[in-house]
């Protein structure tokens, strides 16, 4: 039979996928006027209560920020976002006196975060446990186990309260990984950001829980700018992972975030995204913009980090978590599956940068297209000139669904020592009609085959995530592939 | 009991006209073996019957346990008890046998307005039809087919096939490719599978699987028709004086 027959046979209409956190909540939430000026970093500064010399760290963003343009090197079409239309901060929490205790936090927030399934009460806690912070709009409204990490010696906080607690250790790691000079959305995010997570293990502590952050996007007419920073200090261990959803809404929601990591001497970190922001509909409207940067410095000698992602949503995704290899011996590896359907538009990929002896990355990244979709693995592998015995592996699947989809795939490498080892692989593949007809003939329905299918497809990376994000993933995978194919 | 009922059925694929009126009627219990030259139909008769959506039904009817098959989709023809084991059997990388099964085996049950197969119960079913096959357990863990031998591959087919229980199999060449061991565990599988509730259809090319799978009757389909219906004495001839004779006989009777 011809290819065209196939891919009709194959792929039908398009309709609208399930998106089950599109709900909103009806809480009272103070939102501050829309647009960006020098006042408007003042007021959040002044909201959240910072020191000076942080307002200054924001005012040397901001006016940075203004010299800047947004890149358009990615292969996206992004339409024109009005900054100025934007609001950068909205506080859905009790405001005279910041929650103290689950009683005072609006019953309608812990609804919600009920309902993603992120119990915000530690007996309901996933069993395993699992610590999580739980960020709605601008805010932290909860941290769970604060008190049992403690006792390690474990920081599991909100920003802004590490800020207040532990200045010192914010002071020295905060932008040392991403500078605000960095990019056009990291110099934004340094001058707006708003609550993320602060993460910090002691010396030899093996964190004895998964910490998580469960990001909600909930008032309208806002953007989430929030910033994230772990610090693994010599010899210890942490596992986070991170989530994130958002309502359905005609308009397009801008998320532009910063993720720094700090790894010493022997420690390890292990990242795991599974990011479902709301993707749009089925015509391309709404969604929101993920422009992200994500970064770990892995400065200890024989230090670890492993970045894992599944990526389902965003209307656009901007995104590139990376490795700086600084310590002698240390690794990087890159797990990542991006699927888009629809009219979703995804330019992710990470870069290696080989700067210490003997260092390791790995790269896996699985792709899939569908619907009228575009998806791009980018990638750069540098290695410097001192990087004696550097060595990169890096695998880039695409998997297609139908003729209307794209798949891209943009290598990049950048070598100066002779004695590194720099090796690339890409394959592009379609779910045959074959694979498919033998698993309707077991009897197992269209829908749940390329489910099947897709999951086995990106069952390398699916492996790396911690078992509840796994089975969480997997769902994601099927549900988001739902009424690709008639 | 009717099993299978094909009148005039008739099927294309990519426009071009492969079935010319098929006739055949399988009851209960019974083994029929199709038989024929290259290009003669055999292959397009199997996936027209389970529902390939590469071939077009453009004639006649197929009944199947009373009920109208071709209004089936695929997956509700194997619900209803009809199996192929294929040819060419694909590789589903990342999909391990045991998912693969218990996703196909709950599918099933779900039809059936069943719940669930408890994993405990699902691992003690498995294991007994690997047991029927002599199907080793490290296959339950690799992916679908992905790097089985050619005897291997046919032998997870008929394990498949005792999987899902199915009334009515259709075994689509199942002995190319099969040295005469592995032919000898395929077959014995089929046969420990078979009983008077249940049949078999052999689409093959050589008389060599029916020393193994004993056909009740023997059918030889020829441009897309049924040209010659006889006992398993015809295989035997035919394994000694070919298609030609048939062939000829045939079309004499149409002079």
């Amino acid at each position: 039979m011809n290819s065209e027959t196939q891919d009709n046979s194959l792929i039908r209409e398009i309709s609208a996928e399930k998106y089950r956190y599109g709900f909103t909540t009806d809480v009272h939430t103070e939102i501050i006027d829309r647009g960006l000026t020098e006042d408007t970093v003042r007021l959040i500064s002044e909201r959240k209560g910072e020191p000076e010399w942080l307002l200054e760290f924001r005012l040397k963003a901001y006016r940075h920020w203004l010299t800047m343009e947004m890149p358009h090197w990615a292969h996206l079409d992004i339409p024109e976002i009005d900054y100025q239309n934007i609001s950068y901060y909205a506080d859905p929490t009790v405001k005279k006196e910041g929650p103290k205790s689950l009683e005072e936090i609006d019953p309608q927030v812990m609804k919600t975060f009920d309902k993603l399934g992120i119990p915000l009460e530690e007996r309901l806690a996933l069993s395993g446990g699992v610590a999580v912070d739980a960020v709605m709009d601008s805010v932290s409204v909860k941290t769970t186990f604060k008190k049992t990490l403690a006792e390690k010696g474990i920081i599991f906080c909100s920003m802004g309260e590490a800020v207040k607690n532990h200045p010192d250790l914010i002071r020295q790691y905060l932008g040392s990984v991403v500078n605000y000079r960095d990019n056009f959305f990291a110099a934004l995010n340094s001058a707006v950001f708003s609550d993320g997570s602060f993460v910090y293990i002691p010396k030899g502590v093996r964190c004895p829980m998964e910490l998580s952050t469960y990001f909600r996007i909930n008032a309208a007419g806002t953007g989430q700018f929030e910033r994230t920073l772990i610090v693994a200090d010599d010899d210890s261990y942490v596992s986070y992972l991170e989530g994130c959803t958002a309502p359905m809404r005609d308009e397009n929601q801008l998320h532009a975030a910063i993720v720094e990591i700090v790894v010493l001497d022997r420690a390890e970190v292990k990242y795991s995204t599974v990011q479902n922001w709301y993707p749009g509909d089925e015509n391309g409207r709404g969604g929101v913009y993920n422009f992200v940067t994500k970064r770990g410095l892995l400065k200890g000698v024989d230090s670890k980090l492993s970045w894992t992602q599944v990526e389902t949503g965003s209307a656009i995704t901007w995104k590139y978590p990376s490795c700086v290899l600084q310590g002698d011996g240390s690794q990087g590896e890159f797990y990542s599956v991006a699927l888009t359907n629809n009219w979703q538009q995804a330019d992710t990929g990470t870069k290696m940068i080989h700067i210490g002896r003997n260092t390791k990355s790995t790269v896996i990244s699985k792709g899939i297209s569908a619907g009228h979709s575009q998806n791009s693995y980018r990638g750069l592998i540098k290695v410097g000139e001192h990087a004696d015995g550097a060595r990169n592996y890096s695998q880039c699947d695409s998997l297609l669904l139908g003729d209307k989809c794209g798949a891209h795939t943009f290598p990049y490498m950048d070598v100066k020592n002779e004695t590194a080892i720099v090796e690339h692989e890409a394959t592009t593949s379609k779910i045959s009609e074959d694979q498919l007809f033998y698993c309707n003939q077991r009897g197992i329905p269209m829908e749940q085959a390329i489910g099947l299918i897709v999951n086995g497809y990106a069952k390398e990376v699916l492996n790396k995530l911690p078992m509840e994000f796994a089975v969480e993933a997997q769902r994601l995978l099927s549900v988001s592939l739902e009424n690709t194919v008639g | 009991m009717s099993m299978l009922k094909i009148e005039n059925l008739e099927a294309a694929i990519n426009g071009k006209q492969i079935l010319k009126g098929i006739n055949l009627e399988v009851n209960a219990g019974e083994v029929h073996a199709i038989m024929g030259p290259n290009g003669s139909g055999k292959s397009t008769m199997s996936n027209v019957l389970v529902g390939h959506p590469a071939y077009e039904v453009t004639g006649g009817t197929a009944t199947f346990k009373g009920k109208n098959l071709l209004e089936m989709s695929a997956e509700e023809r194997s619900h209803e008890g009809l199996f192929m084991s294929f040819q060419y059997p694909v590789e589903i990388p990342g999909v391990s046998m045991t998912n693969f099964m218990r996703t196909a085996i709950n599918e099933k049950r779900k039809y059936q307005g069943l719940p669930p197969m408890a994993p405990t119960e699902f691992l003690k079913f498995i294991k007994e039809k690997r047991d029927m096959v002599k199907l080793d357990a490290k296959f339950m863990n690799r992916s679908v087919n992905e790097g089985f031998s050619g005897g291997e591959k046919k032998r997870n087919e008929i394990f498949q096939m005792a999987m899902l229980e199915p009334s009515l199999s259709i075994l689509d060449e199942t002995d190319s490719g099969l040295d005469i061991d592995a032919l000898r565990i395929v077959a014995d599988g089929v046969n420990r599978l078979k009983s008077p509730e249940t049949s078999v259809i052999v689409i093959t090319h050589y008389q060599r699987l029916l020393d193994y799978i004993k056909p009740d009757i023997v059918h030889v389909l020829y441009q897309g028709r049924i040209i010659k219906t006889a006992g398993p004495e015809l295989a035997l001839e035919l394994e000694e004086r070919g298609y030609d004779w048939v062939i000829k006989e045939y079309e004499d009777s149409l002079k």
